[in-house]
């Protein structure tokens, strides 16, 4: 049950942050302004692919919030954290984004603080 | 000439970026933090459905629900402008903020081993903050 759920909540949020990124760089460069986040707002009901991101956040949060029940936060966080290491790899893979080694190490090194942080 | 304009451009963007970043990074440990403060302090009840709908209606509750939905939205704004794999070791440094804030407020022992965590997502986020924060071709600059 609990790797089921770690299952989960890991696909879910790899799913929706690749959602989310791919259909905000389409969207072009937005605001933060007030009318900036109610266009925000807007364009989450009007973009299907970004519905599905917010759907995938809502799993994925609710299954966290199981996961936390039945099991500590010292092995949660740290197994939240695996959805880390396959997002960056399909931001490289799927994304076309450019990954230096700079950037990979400073990501392995965020990686490895969050295991502790967790544990 | 050329080069000068495409380094301030570069510059205006870069602080583009921090200024969403910074804004998301704070809506989120405002949020939780609210959050967690609602849920510790709520009078007891029967646990249940009911219990967390009336849990809702808790003004620290609520104010951290909006918090929490506005940094949803910030953070879509902030990965129109950066990369994904940019985007998400940077955020991390909302775990040394949420140790640090659970620490101070919701009194919460913080062990070393947990301060190291933090200083090495400190020093990659860094890193990582560090790297041109969108290498996709297709974006309009």
């Amino acid at each position: 049950m609990i790797w089921t759920l770690v299952a989960v909540m890991v696909i879910a949020t790899v799913l929706s942050d690749l959602l989310q990124s791919h259909e905000m760089k389409r969207a072009g460069e937005q605001s933060v302004h007030p009318h900036g986040l109610m266009r925000l707002a807007r364009m989450i009901a009007e973009r299907r692919r970004l519905i599905l991101a917010i759907a995938c956040l809502a799993v994925s949060f609710f299954s966290f919030m199981l996961l936390v029940q039945i099991a500590p936060l010292s092995f949660a966080v740290p197994a939240s954290s695996a959805s880390f290491v396959l997002e960056t790899a399909l931001a490289k893979l799927v994304l076309r984004e450019h990954i230096g080694v700079r950037r990979a190490a400073g990501a392995l090194i965020v990686l490895a603080g969050v295991v502790l942080v967790g544990g | 000439m050329q080069t000068i304009a495409a380094e301030s451009k570069r510059a205006a963007s870069v602080a583009k970026v921090v200024v969403v970043l910074l804004l998301f990074i704070a809506l989120k440990a405002v949020g939780n933090l609210s959050l967690a403060w609602g849920m510790k302090h709520l009078p007891a009840g029967p646990e249940g459905p009911l219990f967390y709908l009336k849990a809702m209606f808790d003004p620290f509750v609520a104010m951290g629900i909006i918090a929490l939905i506005l940094a949803v939205l910030v953070r879509l704004a902030l990965l129109s402008l950066a990369d994904l794999s940019y985007v998400l070791p940077v955020t991390a440094i909302g775990y040394v903020i949420a140790a640090y804030l659970g620490k101070t407020f919701l009194h919460e022992t913080v062990s070393g081993r947990r301060w190291l965590g933090t200083a090495l997502i400190f020093i990659g986020a860094a890193l990582v903050g560090s790297t041109t924060h969108s290498t996709t071709g297709d974006q309009a600059q």
